[in-house]
């Protein structure tokens, strides 16, 4: 049976595109963001998952407003990226996993979710440079693909979107179908964006460090207490980009066990951002746990 | 419903600005494409007119007025893609929407990791 090893979470900026493109990984401003990674790629040479599945949202390269899912669950062969407006080089595709893939969206919608299933997914930088981070050393191994993906999007952009309580629950199912895939896989989760940071308006800027600690700190540990929060409460606390924290939220639902924090790192700024990775281990539990 | 508690300087992208910003936002998802971006480039306003803009939007544009641009419905994640063009980066942008220049921008940014 797959088995669910652990969740790596980390911001995701488009400006480490950039500072990957450009080499930066070792300049002063770079360097203490991607340092952050170092303890989590140590993590993954020792755990080896076979699988990622990857809870970010679309900026705007996949989705347009014209139609905008609330869940998306990709089920491509491949997940290309491309020119996301920038002009900076373009990563190279992350392969897929459809049967995996079908399996959890099959499950999901038994447990009365109801995702749009994507045979064809562009990634962004929510995906991509995550992946690049922790999977190809921060972009100097760029091109290394030791997992397959299932990416699954979440609406972080219009209103109405789904509460960090929905997020959690989704998530719970997705642990849920992972756990009972047949074939015996390492799956490790990621969540990307976050965490506060706001980029329009009057208050753009916008940072909150001590929230942010208190998210890690549930993340960590109880999540529970965020499931109350609206998310106009989290747009007052961690800005309107801080709404990515759904990706986390959907992330940390999927591991249904104990768990134990293996790395975590936080440092402002990162352009706007409160730029963070976090690693969570999942104990491994008895079978019988798992119903 | 989401828009009904009020934060200071902050634009809930939802129904309304869905709505009154869809034309804005279309032209924005199409500079994903390199042409496009020339296009522009080379006629900003003619731009614009092809993609359905109103006068408030085609203003807002060509001043780079990034407030009147989410006042107008513009969506930042989207907006990102028209500043881009102009070579703004999100310090830049702050500085623009808040009043400060960019190094007093940056600065607060990095206070609020202390």
């Amino acid at each position: 049976m797959a088995r669910i090893i652990g969740s790596m979470s980390a911001s995701h900026v488009p400006a480490v595109g950039n500072a990957i493109a450009r080499g930066l990984q070792e300049d002063p401003y770079w360097k203490p963001f991607f340092d952050g990674f170092t303890p989590a790629q140590k993590w993954l040479a020792e755990v080896k998952p076979d699988v990622a599945v990857v809870f970010s949202n679309d900026h705007g390269l996949n989705f347009f407003l014209d139609k905008m899912p609330i869940f998306a669950i990709g089920a491509a062969p491949s997940y290309p990226s491309a020119d996301e407006g920038w002009g900076i080089p373009v990563n190279d595709p992350w392969p897929g996993i459809p049967p995996l893939s079908w399996h959890i969206a099959n499950h999901v919608v038994e447990e009365e979710f109801d995702p749009v299933i994507c045979q064809q997914m562009l990634i962004d930088h929510a995906v991509c440079l995550p992946m690049a981070c922790f999977f190809e050393d921060c972009g100097r191994n760029k091109g290394y693909r030791p997992v397959k993906i299932v990416p699954v999007g979440i609406n972080t952009v219009q209103f109405p979107m789904p509460s960090l309580k929905r997020c959690f629950e989704f998530g719970r199912a997705i642990g849920r179908a992972i756990e009972s895939y047949p074939e015996d896989l390492k799956v490790v989760l990621i969540g990307t964006g976050g965490l506060s940071h706001q980029l329009e308006g009057e208050r753009a800027g916008h940072l909150n460090k001590k929230f942010d600690t208190y998210c890690m700190d549930c993340i960590a540990g109880d999540p529970s207490p965020l499931l109350g929060l609206s998310n106009v409460d989290l747009v007052e606390q961690a800005g309107t980009a801080g709404l990515e924290f759904m990706n986390w939220m959907t992330m940390r639902g999927a591991l249904l066990g104990e768990v134990r924090e293996v790395t975590r790192t936080y440092h402002i700024p990162i352009s706007n951002t409160a730029a963070a990775v976090q690693v969570l281990e999942q104990l491994p539990r008895l079978a019988a746990a798992a119903e | 419903m989401a828009e009904q508690k009020q934060i200071f300087g902050t634009y809930l992208f939802g129904a309304e600005a869905a709505q009154k910003g869809y034309a804005l936002n279309n032209m924005c998802f199409t500079f994903n494409d390199k042409a496009n971006r020339d296009a522009f480039l080379a006629d900003p306003e003619g731009y614009c007119r092809k993609y359905g803009l109103n006068e408030e939007q085609i203003k807002a544009v060509l001043a780079k007025d990034v407030i009147g641009l989410l006042k107008a419905g513009g969506n930042i994640y989207y907006l990102a893609k028209l500043t881009g063009i102009y070579g703004l980066n999100m310090q830049d942008i702050g500085a623009i929407q808040t009043g400060m220049t960019v190094d007093q921008f940056k600065a607060k940014l990095v206070a609020a990791g202390k």
